[in-house]
């Protein structure tokens, strides 16, 4: 590894790696992108209920994460909800 | 005993046809009886890499079909008597054969035959389909690319579908300078997300392209990826092979060099 590789950003085999597993997470779940709009759409009603989000910046993926007890590493599906605005005594 | 061993990847021009004409060669220097068989109907390509493109008279069509014996649609290989090669059909389709068809031909050679090798057409359509339907064994050959490895799993998906007894993976055109400089995902990266047994691992060498060109597989010769061919045979045939030291082409010069390049 040369010097100049310390300034440089990550690696495109490190990027490849990290697509790839993402990728292969949603490829064996066999979960359609359309799917996934419908799952984002519903938790987006079911949320907006109870406080204002935003819809835009609402994220949600299938990923792999380390499960509780032993077996490994296990899919999820991990949301990232931005919150606008709690709604109060209602 | 005798092996069905089918070659496949999903993705095409990973190296399917050039494994399977190096396996196949190597097992027959290894002194094991071997046919090679072209299964990519209407894009045949083995013979080519085989050399043995003039010799052509049956194929492997006309035998499903019954217009001659496999007898006469095999090629015996110019430099080893125990390797022969049924070609595939140039003008027809992956229509033309079932899986059942492909079975019973397969079953019939094991009486003849150590090793049956199949060349996988590309895909996973009826070409897989019949390709895959005889095996005992498959060997699934990707590349550290990102495609690859893709189609790779999806391949890895459906061979457990399909209840395949043993499946071993080759990861083809390994480029050592580029996975040192953190550019091309290491054989370590491909394996852990694959999670399946690793049978070979081949260096990106330019001395595969010169013996397509002259039709001579290169297993066995004294080149790294012709040793790295020979280890996957010796594997096959259950011996314990270390895996071969991939960057040993560079030397202290060419690591200088590296260290100079800034990107």
């Amino acid at each position: 590894m040369s010097v100049f590789d310390l300034f440089k950003k990550r690696s495109s085999g490190d990027i490849a790696k990290d697509r790839l597993k993402l990728l292969l997470v949603s490829d064996r779940a066999n979960c359609s992108p359309e799917t996934m709009e419908l799952i984002k759409n519903d938790i987006i009603k079911v949320i907006a209920k109870y406080m204002e989000i935003d819809c835009d910046g609402l994220d949600i993926q299938i990923t792999q994460t380390e499960s509780d007890g032993d077996n490994g590493s296990v899919p999820a599906l991990i949301a990232n909800i931005p919150i606008k605005e709690l709604r109060h005594g209602k | 005993m005798s092996e069905v061993i089918v070659v496949t990847s999903g993705k095409g021009g990973v190296g399917k046809t050039t494994t399977s004409a190096n396996v196949g060669t190597g097992l027959a220097k290894l002194n094991k009886k071997v046919i090679l068989i072209d299964t990519d109907i209407g894009l045949r390509n083995l013979d080519v890499v085989m050399g043995l493109e003039n010799r052509i008279v049956y194929n492997l069509v006309d035998v499903i079909e019954g217009n001659c014996r496999p007898k006469q649609a095999m090629i015996r290989d110019k430099r080893y008597e125990n390797l022969y090669l049924l070609p595939s059909a140039q003008t027809r389709d992956k229509t033309s054969v079932t899986p059942e068809q492909m079975k019973a031909l397969t079953d019939e050679l094991r009486n003849e035959f150590d090793y049956i090798i199949l060349d996988c057409p590309a895909g996973i359509e009826q070409g897989f389909k019949n390709a895959i339907a005889g095996a005992d064994r498959a060997l699934v050959v990707t590349t550290p690319e990102v495609s690859a490895i893709r189609d790779a799993d999806r391949i890895i998906g459906l061979l457990e579908a399909n209840e395949m007894k043993h499946t071993d993976l080759i990861v083809n055109r390994i480029r050592p300078d580029m996975v040192k400089r953190g550019e091309m995902m290491s054989l370590e990266d491909v394996l852990d997300i694959l999670a399946i047994n690793l049978i070979g691992a081949v260096p990106d060498d330019e001395n595969i392209v010169i013996s397509s060109n002259q039709g001579e597989p290169l297993v066995g010769s004294n080149t790294l990826a012709g040793q790295a061919y020979m280890n996957i045979c010796k594997r096959i045939l259950g011996e314990e092979v270390p895996m071969l030291d991939l960057s040993a082409g560079n030397g202290l010069f060419a690591k200088i060099a590296n260290m100079f390049k800034k990107n």
